[in-house]
Parts: C-alpha cells; sequence; structure tokens
C-alpha cells in the first residue's frame, strides 16, 4: 500500500486543501483517514463511499469506476473529506492545526467594532451535511457572522460543526485572555449626542443583546443565573441599567473584567453534565451527541 | 446654472459635473448626490472655514464655476482638488441630516449600498453609515445596523479608509426618525457555543443573563404602553427555536418578510 506524508504535494488532500475558497480546512492526517473507527457511520451518509475514500488517499480504486461516474465519485470524495474533516479538527492534532489558521487570522476577523478585530474560529450550526454553509463565530461578541466573501458560500457547514468552537476556546485559553482585554463598551445611537427616546420606534431594544455584567447588583444578577433565569422582582433597582433610559454615568462603578468567573469554576449543580476534561456541559437539544465521538 | 464642465483630471479628455466625477470614484459609493443650491448657499457652509482653506474657490469648482487653472503647478492643482473633495465630503454630513439629504440616502439605503448587516440573526438587514465623531480625521467611518443596534467595520479597505466625519453622528438616528417604517423588527436570538450539544456552562450563564435583561425591558415597555410585538417597526420578533430545521423555519420567515412588506 502507499503511503504519503501530508506534506507532500500533490496528494489529493493537499490540492483539496489549496483550491480557492477552501482556506478554511487543513489537511487532515492519512492516518486518521485509515483508521476505520473514525469513520464510523460515514458509510451511510456518502455515495461511493469506497471510491470516495480510495482517491481521498491516492489509492488505486479496487474496482474500476465507471467514467460516467468520475463526476459523482469526486463529488462523494470531497463530501466524505469535509465530514472526516469535521471529526479531525475535534482531535489535538487537528485542533492544533487550526490553532496555527487561527492565529494566522485565516477566518478572517470580527467586523463588530468593538470587537477590535477579534479572530474568527469557523463554525457549522448544524453537524448535518447539506443544511447549511459555514459561519464564523466570534469570541469576544459570542455571537455568528457570515464569511465576508462569496467563495465560502458553498462551503459546508458541517465540515466544520457545532462542536469545534467551543472545544477549541476549551483547548486554548490565550483566546479567554484576548476576550477579556478587550473593551466591552458598547454602542448607544443618538442625535446631536442626545439618546433616542425608548417610545421612538428605533429606541433602544436590543441593548441587552451585548450587555455585559458592569457593577456589583448585575454581577449579583449574573450569579443568580446559575442554573436557570431568575423571576423579575417588580421593585428591581435598576443602577446601571442595560436598556438604556437611565443615565450613562454608572461607568465609575465598572468592575474590572477580570474580575469575571473563570473556566471551569466549580458549580457542584447535580444537573449539569461533565465531559471527561472537566468541561461543564448542561442539557442542550443534544440531537447529535451519539453520533459524535470523543476523541480528544 | 453654469454648465460649464469639469476636467476630472489632466490625462483624460472627457469631463462631466464635477460632483458627477467625484461620485463615481471607486470608494465613494456611500456619498449621495448633495444639490448643488445647497452648496452655493453660503449659510449651508458656516463654519467650515475652520477645516479647509478658500472655501469660495472651492465651492465654485464642486460647482462647475470655475474649473481648476491648468496653468498652475501640479501640486497646487492637486491640493485644490484634494480640498474640493473634502469641502463636498463636509458639506454631504451637513445635507444628508435634510429632507432633501435623508430622501436621497433613502434610495442608497434601498439599493443597499452601504451594504448588509454580517450577522447571521439580522438576515441581511441594510446598514446606515455613521461617524462616531462630527469633527474631520478622528476616526473612519463605520456601518450601523438598525436590528442589532451595533456597528461595523465597512468589508472594503476602501471603504474603511473614509472619514467618519463625512457621515456624521446623527444620520443614522435622523434616518430612522424620519422613516421609523424602515426599523425592522429585531431578532430576539442569542447565540451560545455548543460542544456536542451541550451548552457550556458560562456562555450559558451569561445567555441567561442577558435573556434576563430582554425579559426586564419587555416588562418596561408593556408597564409604559410601548408596542413592540413582531408587526411593529422596532418591535421584538419571536426568537427562533435552536435547531428547527431550515425548512420549517424558512418557511415561517418568508411568512414574515411578506407581512412586513
Ligand atoms: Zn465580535
Ligand atoms: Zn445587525
Amino acid at each position: 500500500m502507499e503511503t504519503y506524508t501530508s506534506d507532500e504535494p500533490d496528494t489529493w488532500i493537499s490540492q483539496f486543501c489549496t483550491q480557492f475558497g477552501h482556506d478554511y480546512f487543513v489537511e487532515v492526517a492519512p492516518e486518521f483517514i485509515e483508521d476505520d473507527f473514525n469513520l464510523t457511520g460515514l458509510g451511510s451518509i456518502v455515495p461511493y463511499y469506497r471510491q470516495a475514500l480510495d482517491l481521498i488517499l491516492d489509492m488505486e480504486p479496487e474496482t474500476t469506476v465507471d467514467s460516467n461516474d468520475l463526476p459523482l465519485v469526486e463529488h462523494a470524495a470531497e463530501l466524505l473529506y469535509g465530514l472526516i474533516h469535521a471529526r479531525y479538527i475535534l482531535t489535538k492534532q487537528g485542533l492544533h492545526a487550526m490553532a496555527e489558521k487561527y492565529e494566522d487570522t485565516c477566518f478572517g476577523s470580527c467586523p463588530r467594532y468593538y470587537c477590535d478585530n477579534m479572530n474568527f474560529i469557523p463554525i457549522g450550526r448544524f453537524d448535518s451535511p447539506g443544511v447549511e454553509t459555514v459561519r464564523l463565530y466570534c469570541p469576544n461578541c459570542n455571537d455568528i457572522y457570515l464569511p465576508n466573501s462569496s467563495r465560502y458560500l458553498n462551503i459546508d457547514g458541517a465540515f466544520f460543526g457545532t462542536s469545534f468552537a467551543g472545544l477549541f476556546m476549551k483547548m486554548f485559553p490565550e483566546i479567554n485572555r484576548q476576550v477579556q482585554a478587550r473593551t466591552k463598551e458598547q454602542f448607544r445611537l443618538k442625535i446631536f449626542g442626545f439618546k433616542i427616546h425608548e417610545t421612538a420606534p428605533c429606541g433602544p431594544r436590543v441593548q441587552w443583546l451585548r450587555a455585559t455584567p458592569r457593577n456589583q447588583n448585575q454581577l449579583l444578577e449574573l450569579k443568580n443565573c446559575e442554573f436557570s433565569i431568575p423571576e423579575i422582582k417588580d421593585n428591581e433597582d435598576d443602577e446601571g441599567e442595560i436598556n438604556g433610559n437611565g443615565n450613562d454615568e454608572d461607568d465609575d462603578e465598572i468592575i474590572k473584567d477580570t474580575e469575571r468567573e473563570s473556566d471551569g469554576e466549580d458549580d457542584d449543580g447535580d444537573e449539569d453534565e461533565e465531559l471527561d476534561d472537566g468541561i461543564v456541559v448542561e442539557d442542550g437539544n443534544g440531537d447529535n451527541v451519539s453520533e459524535m465521538m470523543s476523541i480528544v | 446654472m453654469a454648465s460649464q464642465n469639469y476636467v476630472s483630471d489632466s490625462e483624460s479628455e472627457y469631463s462631466e459635473y464635477w460632483i458627477d466625477w467625484f461620485l463615481g470614484n471607486k470608494g465613494n459609493e456611500y456619498f449621495c448626490d448633495v444639490d448643488v443650491e445647497y452648496i452655493t448657499d453660503r449659510f449651508n457652509l458656516t463654519g467650515l472655514n475652520q477645516y479647509v482653506d478658500r472655501v469660495g474657490t472651492l465651492v465654485d469648482i464642486i460647482s462647475d464655476r470655475q474649473q481648476v487653472n491648468e496653468d498652475q503647478p501640479e501640486e497646487v492643482k492637486r491640493t485644490l482638488e484634494d480640498n474640493a473633495k473634502f469641502l463636498y465630503a463636509l458639506i454631504h454630513a451637513r445635507f444628508i441630516i435634510t429632507i432633501r439629504g435623508l430622501n436621497k440616502m433613502l434610495e442608497k439605503y434601498r439599493n443597499g449600498d452601504f451594504g448588509f448587516c454580517p450577522r447571521v440573526y439580522c438576515k441581511l438587514t441594510p446598514l446606515l453609515p455613521i461617524g462616531l465623531s462630527d469633527t474631520p480625521r478622528v476616526e473612519s467611518v463605520k456601518l450601523y445596523c438598525p436590528n442589532c443596534e451595533d456597528i461595523y467595520n465597512p468589508k472594503s479597505t476602501r471603504h474603511a479608509a473614509i472619514d467618519g466625519a463625512f457621515f456624521g453622528t446623527s444620520f443614522p438616528a435622523m434616518f430612522l426618525q424620519t422613516f421609523p417604517e424602515l426599523v425592522p423588527v429585531h431578532s430576539t436570538d442569542i447565540f451560545t457555543p455548543k460542544i456536542f450539544g451541550f451548552q457550556i456552562h458560562d456562555y450559558a450563564k451569561i445567555t441567561r443573563w442577558r435573556s434576563l435583561q430582554k425579559e426586564k425591558l419587555i416588562k418596561d415597555l408593556q408597564s409604559k404602553n410601548i408596542e413592540f410585538d413582531e408587526n411593529t417597526p422596532g418591535g421584538l420578533a419571536k426568537p427562533v427555536p435552536e435547531y428547527e430545521g431550515l425548512s420549517k423555519s424558512s418557511s415561517k420567515r418568508n411568512r414574515a418578510s411578506k407581512s412586513r412588506n
């Protein structure tokens, strides 16, 4: 059997990754693909599975492919590679390969002004292929964006998957430090320096979206959000309120962002489940859990 | 009205109105066509002489009453041209908050000339240019999204280099006050990253806190009898449930956008 190292120039994989618009992809190590365990379940999703796999690994097909089928096999190989890629980037090796791209700003950076060019992480909102194209996650504003070039408009989000961004941030705490170092300032629309009245249609309606706890009251409120959204008390003292009808002058009360609780803090919550490396997770609509493997 | 033509630069022979030439320059897509009557009314230029010399000559150049004298040294001509562009842009900031200017910008907004919000949940809401300062040479132009109430850097480096003072701090608010029906119904979705289908605790916690702030806003609006339903401009849309199949949610979205039109 022929083997290739990943830096050999003319493998199918390196060709795929250097194609126009494929710059978000890393080269999956052939050893990863050769291990059948890592491909569990893909045979039932990808047509021409065997032939596609042979193509990806630059192996002579066991049975000759009908020339009419060649474009179909090529297409299947791209789908198969994308799905393997989504699994590979969750491994230690894959995470590190992606980290190199992250540091080089290969995925672009957040266009939000206050995010100050925070680097993006690619993300899929769905793990099934063919649902939605790739989106970009910003760890600073905790939001997702469309790629700014049409060249990424046909890259399937499932080739990066729903879990990668979260795992990536857990793996590289430096990202959290970059977030902490950034401003928590928010934009407020004004006319000649005056804020818009709350009754106007363009008055503040989504200031909560970018808000961060800024004073003792709000930090306490955040603590109360540990497991669920607390009831709103009627006589709530809206000190330094978010929704923007009070004055701005509470800024001197800003708590240093470093006081924000750090990752992996112990919350001894019974409802929480914990992943093996200490990541605290919660019950979501975990449709895809059974299908994914914990390979880190 | 003077109908002399402005020769755009020494090499090119074809001539056109100065303003058309300016607007046709690559990178000037955000600017609208300022009425010549507005530019030639000295009252509208009050105070601009603190930023640029020879305002009178520059106005004549912009309004095609006078051409840049070809006999002058290249450097002098270049300075005059640059100053004319600068003055036009400063007048532009004042013009676009007049009724005429707002209507011209409305046309450009409808054209998508300022681009669309890159945020996924804003579903391509058109953006509006904004300055963070009304003083020139402080900060480059940003784009305001009326859906997420946030500001973004322009996509192209050419646009990112434009002075924000050429649009000013008040323009988007004036625009949306003048055309309130254009204020979109706000998306209320908050993204929370997941690992293997499970939300990450710290992120889920801050999402819950933000949802709490949203609930407080809703309560406040209700107590003041301010309308904010999903059929009211500036209202709050119903959150789209996560993992709802795209086919399901897109049919809902189509219905919503139809009812808005
Ligand atoms: Zn961001
Ligand atoms: Zn937006």
